[in-house]
């Protein structure tokens, strides 16, 4: 187990690169600390796999370090690195037995047949992988193949830290569940090092304690789920965490009061005079959560149109018309729903102002 | 109502069936006739039932020929297989050299059978040939004409430079398709390059290695233009594999029976040994025991 440290890291696949759009990591420089489950979010094309292969080993940067405890492993290769990976399709060995495949990795590092015998055995227990460690992997299902290559990174005890690269991108849903569940569990048992990519948030945010947000090869926000629900620090975090995403709406400001197409929102004075200094592109975002609706009017309110409802069984979310600019709200169960005509109240303290994407702090 | 009778279907497999008949049962069938009758003349034959059959298995020159030929499809086997893998191995992965490559490895392939075998006849002659006079004027006595274990040396190489980068063509192909992940993931657990090979690449290239033994296991054992040209199937009758000595009889003797007879065993033996080959490598990949 180490606590891996990522030093001005940047990445291009091309030789010669030129811009900043030929890097796929653009500028990267954070610290994974040990034992810590994190999860790697963002679309796809992101960055995310050349990042985590940056960690592992298999792609060497084209600037910055990669420290493990402190110590350079930059220019060390997977196998010197002493790292596990799962990738997003199982990888088995087809003609060794499930024993074989996980017994694999330590064979390889010459550990006594003893001790290769034990760790495989415990693996395979918390995997539920017993029954089958006789069979060849070849005719397994696709969650059984999964576990195995899972288990070809668990069976290593000292292993720096376990990548996982969307690994239940072929799982059957309701076993995704069960196998996202047993990925927690291990790592309350075993305390390594878990990173998890992928685009899914609800895999991550059920999965990680702290989520890294990645956008176009670089950071953009690392926090507890909660944190990322609450204080997205980017449009984008706001946009991608959530169902349904932020609100957005461009505005100018005028002293306190955000101008929306001549809507008028009052924000608190903080945040206003945040947005009077800032330069770029100002948005105002607010969760669908926290965003009121009203049937008739009220203080403060803004008079918008409704569009559709939609009801999500627990809830409802109206879609809502403010001139031109499309909002969605989450109506809760029992307040009166409008028809026709809303107004919304934008609560100051949910009410966030973003420049050029950032959120203003 | 009459599923079989009504189905208007069969009228599609109707050119399938023209064509395998012309192709394949129609000859089949004239063969399986002659090796049942001694024809005497035009229109003059007479039933012999497992006369020709009888004879043909006892004829010791073919029992030679058979041995010979088995003895050359091993080696030839043996060399080939392993051979093309390393090519495949070492050939490159982008750039370039990949059509370079290619293009070089299949112009044996290019080239028709007789050809080669006059190629390889002028190259090995001990008097002008490049190989033949090179390796003389080393000290080594090489003649393919006079001593069968040069004519044996000199068929061996022609077929392997002839039919090696088909074994390699394929291989090459079975690599390409194996996903980068997997090389990954070998990296990662810590594989050697024997590893990864024994337990990565070759798993992958079961199914073109399959279709690559079968190709050639089938061609060696048929085999004729090649050595005919070459060495006529001598010295003596040490390179007279079967098709060799099936054309002496069929052709150059006109011994339709026997020729028949002859042809039939000979096919079976083809049939029955891909089939085993077949099987042996499919039971192999499912893990199954052999």
């Amino acid at each position: 187990m180490a606590r891996i440290e990522l030093n001005e890291i940047a990445h291009s696949y091309l030789r010669n690169p030129k811009g900043e759009s030929d890097y796929a990591i653009k500028r990267i420089h954070n610290v994974w600390e040990d034992g810590g489950a994190y999860a790697l979010l963002g679309p796809s094309g992101c960055g995310k796999t050349t990042l985590l292969n940056i960690i592992s080993g298999l792609v060497t940067p084209s600037r910055g370090r990669v420290l493990y405890d402190g110590k350079d492993v930059t220019s060390l290769p997977p196998e010197k690195r002493n790292i596990a990976q799962v990738f997003q399709f199982p990888v088995l060995y087809d003609t060794l037995t499930v024993f074989d495949n996980l017994a694999f990795p330590l064979r390889n590092r010459g550990i006594e047949p003893s001790e290769v015998t034990k760790r495989v055995h415990e693996v395979a227990d918390i995997l539920d992988l017993t029954p089958f460690l006789k069979k060849k992997a070849a005719g397994l299902t696709a969650d059984a193949k999964q576990k195995i290559s899972l288990g070809r990174g668990l069976v290593r005890s000292d292993v720096a830290a376990i990548l996982f690269d969307e690994p239940l991108t072929v799982i059957d849903p309701h076993l995704k569940w069960h196998l996202r569940r047993k990925l927690k569990e291990i790592h309350e048992q075993l305390k390594l090092t878990l990173i998890y990519v992928t685009h899914d948030q609800t895999e991550a945010l059920t999965f990680a304690d702290q989520v890294v947000v990645m956008l176009e090869g670089e950071i953009v926000q690392i926090g507890t789920p909660q944190d990322l629900y609450e204080n997205p620090e980017h449009t984008f975090v706001g946009y991608f965490i959530g169902s349904p995403g932020m609100n957005f709406l461009t505005c100018t400001l005028e002293g306190n009061v955000a101008q929306v197409d001549g809507a008028k929102i009052v924000l608190d004075e903080k945040t206003a005079a945040l947005g009077r200094k800032a330069q770029g592109k100002l948005e105002l975002g607010i969760r669908p959560m926290y965003l009121e609706v009203s049937p008739v009017p009220v203080e403060n309110g803004v008079p918008a149109k409704v569009k559709v409802l939609e009801d999500q069984g627990c809830h409802k979310i109206a879609v809502l018309m403010l001139a031109d600019k499309t909002l969605q709200a989450m109506l809760p169960e029992g307040k009166p729903v409008p028809e026709e005509k809303a107004w919304l109240v934008f609560p100051p303290q949910w009410t966030r102002l973003f420049a050029d994407g950032r959120l203003l702090k | 109502m009459n599923k079989w009778g009504d189905n208007k279907a069969w009228f599609l497999v109707i050119p399938v069936l023209v064509f395998v008949a012309f192709s394949a049962i129609i000859p089949l069938m004239t063969v399986i006739n002659y090796s049942l009758q001694d024809i005497l003349a035009p229109g003059k034959a007479l039933f012999v039932g497992t006369e020709w059959y009888k004879k043909v298995l006892h004829d010791y020159r073919l029992h030679d020929a058979l041995w010979r030929q088995f003895l050359f499809s091993a080696l030839v086997l043996l060399i080939e297989m392993p051979l093309g893998i390393l090519i495949a191995l070492a050939m490159p992965k982008k750039g370039w050299g990949i059509s370079f490559s290619l293009v070089t490895l299949a112009l044996p392939l290019l080239i028709p059978w007789n050809t080669i075998g006059t190629i390889w006849m002028i190259f090995v002659r001990p008097d002008i040939g490049l190989f033949g006079a090179a390796i003389n004027n080393l000290g080594v006595a090489f003649d393919h004409t006079r001593r069968p274990l040069d004519a044996w040396v000199t068929v061996i190489l022609m077929e392997v430079w002839h039919w090696t980068p088909l074994v390699a063509l394929l291989a090459y192909a079975g690599l390409r398709a194996i996903p980068e992940v997997y090389y990954q993931a070998a990296k990662i657990d810590g594989a050697s390059s024997w590893k990864t090979f024994y337990y990565i690449q070759l798993p992958k290239m079961r199914g073109v290695l399959t279709i690559a033994l079968l190709l050639r296991f089938m061609d060696s054992f048929l085999i004729y233009a090649e050595p005919f040209v070459l060495t006529g199937g001598g010295p003596g009758n040490t390179t007279t594999f079967l098709s060799i000595y099936l054309v002496k009889i069929a052709v150059l003797q006109m011994d339709l029976g026997p020729g028949g007879a002859f042809s039939l065993i000979y096919f079976l033996i083809v049939l029955l040994l891909s089939f085993i080959f077949y099987q042996v490598l499919q039971r192999v990949g499912k893990g199954e025991k052999v």
